[in-house]
């Protein structure tokens, strides 16, 4: 079966400093992978790697086993991205981001499929509201929107929930499902919520310190390791990323 | 290239001019106060000087020629600053958009918005000061044509200089045109200038144009040759401008500075 993400063995250094050691992982067609791990773990350095807009020192990345380094325009309209961090221009309408970040994706007909997520992320009477006066919720559900324009065999999704409250997260989590199941797209989604991603993810990936520390199903990984839940799991690979690597060496 | 991926830059523009009105009176508001000075200028000038030259097409035609260079560098340049004031570059950098086609939405751009200006500042010129452009004859296009050619090179290069410097850097770039204005000739010859800043006058490729403008004003013959050799000094200004930008993108996505581009970073 062909991954939708294949990443082989990424390294990137920073002078001194190791963000990302050598990690390799990969994403098939309708899974959803959660990257965990605490602050400066690497989890945005790598979303980044695969994003484009940061080289790797090494290491390949394939999208649907496209060559990012060797084809990065070809492989990068098989993605598509939404970060807290990087909201759409706000002083465009949503409609005027939608339009231009969908000829940007080559999506067609670009006119129905703007519609078709304007409804589906309830943003029709925003449509032509100036997306930087929206509510940090509202513009989430616009970055989300963007996000699934071009129906992306790989969708990057960094703290998609994080500006949100409980009853838009669940609808947005649930959207994102939806899309998953209609399509054959895979997701790889960042998050500090420990029940979002037990809610969501089929597999998880612990970083630590730049490598993958664990790697497993989200409702039997903690237990795997001594713990009750994988909130106590996250706070061990935070606090003794060291005790788990010597119980994976006994193991 | 993508066609389509240019014209989403290009529409990213219009949609930022035609949602803000304000945004409007600065392409031609500016253009319109200096061509209105220096045609009150140049009246006074011939109402005082002895008869028999004609400071309108001297001196009203080089500021309206100068303005234009500076429309078109600012055009492309006030295009990339949307982008850098808005954070936009993570969402245009992490999708399909190439850096040829982002460029090329820029230069695109900068036509549209340089074209007002520049048509206000034509009509104003000449209904208002009487500036004939039938005295530059056929050589009118040619001058547009190559000081729109250094306009973007000097755009692409300001643009490369925000990117590697950082957003606060943005106050370098404003004050470029007046930086060359003094080696352009624009208001004199080049000859009246010390020896050291005519060969900086003689690598630029406006100081042609403005010594050729002279040359038709005063009835001798065009100097072809040396616009020829101003076009091929154009062009490599616009490859080395093209050469740079691409260079600081390539540093720029090295040391991860595009992913976090905001106010001060600087790297």
């Amino acid at each position: 079966m062909q991954r939708v993400l294949s990443v082989q063995n990424l390294r990137k250094v920073y002078g001194e400093t190791v963000a990302v050691n050598g990690i390799s992982f990969e994403v098939s067609p309708s899974e959803i992978v959660g990257l965990l791990g605490p602050n400066g773990a690497g989890k945005t350095t790598t979303i980044n790697m695969i994003l484009g807009v940061l080289e790797p020192t090494s290491g390949s990345i394939r999208i649907e086993s496209i060559d990012l380094a060797a084809q990065r325009s070809q492989a990068l309209e098989k993605t598509n991205f939404a970060a807290v961090y990087a909201p759409l221009p706000g002083n465009l309408t949503v409609y005027q981001n939608l339009r231009i970040f969908g000829m940007i994706y080559g999506v067609k007909p670009l006119g129905p499929r703007i519609e078709e997520l304007l409804a589906q992320f309830e943003l029709e009477k925003f449509r032509n509201t100036k997306t930087g006066v929206l509510s940090s919720g509202e513009q989430t559900r616009v970055g989300l929107a963007k996000a699934m324009l071009n129906r992306p065999p790989l969708l990057l999704l960094d703290e998609p929930t994080a500006s949100l409250d409980p009853a838009v997260a669940r609808d947005i989590r649930a959207s994102i499902r939806d899309f998953v199941r209609a399509g054959e797209s895979g997701v790889l989604w960042t998050s500090h919520n420990m029940y979002e991603v037990e809610a969501v993810c089929d597999r998880v990936l612990f970083l630590s310190h730049g490598q993958i520390l664990l790697e497993g199903d989200p409702r039997e990984l903690p237990r795997e390791h001594g713990k009750e839940t994988l909130e106590d799991l996250f706070i061990t690979v935070a606090r003794e990323p060291l005790s788990l690597e010597h119980m994976g060496e006994q193991a | 290239m993508s066609l389509e991926r240019t014209a989403a830059v290009v529409l990213r523009q219009y949609y930022l001019l035609r949602g803000s009105p304000a945004r409007i009176p600065p392409l031609f508001a500016w253009v319109a106060i200096d061509i209105t000075l220096w045609g009150f200028i140049t009246r006074y000038l011939n109402a005082v000087a002895s008869a028999g030259f004609n400071f309108v097409p001297a001196l009203l035609g080089a500021v309206l020629l100068w303005d234009f260079f500076i429309r078109v560098m600012q055009g492309v340049t006030t295009a990339f600053l949307e982008d850098v004031w808005s954070r936009n570059f993570l969402n245009f950098f992490a999708t399909p958009l190439s850096i040829s086609e982002y460029i090329a939405g820029l230069i695109l751009s900068s036509i549209s918005t340089s074209a007002v200006g520049v048509t206000v500042m034509f009509l104003l010129a000449s209904l208002v000061f009487g500036l004939s452009f039938l005295i530059y004859k056929a050589l009118l296009a040619p001058f547009l044509l190559l000081l729109f050619v250094f306009g973007i090179a000097l755009g692409v290069f300001a643009c490369a200089v925000v990117l590697r410097l950082g957003p606060a850097s943005e106050w370098f770039i404003w004050p470029i045109p007046a930086l060359i204005s003094p080696f352009a000739g624009v208001f004199y010859p080049i000859s009246v200038l010390p020896r050291w800043m005519q060969w900086i006058s003689r690598a630029i490729a406006p100081s042609y144009v403005f010594e050729g403008m002279r040359a038709i004003v005063a009835q001798r013959p065009a100097p072809l040759a040396d616009l020829a050799w101003s076009a091929a000094l154009d062009l490599v200004c616009l490859v080395l401008a093209c050469w740079i930008f691409r260079r600081v993108y390539r540093h720029a996505v090295r040391t991860g500075l595009i992913a976090r581009y905001s106010a001060e970073s600087l790297s």
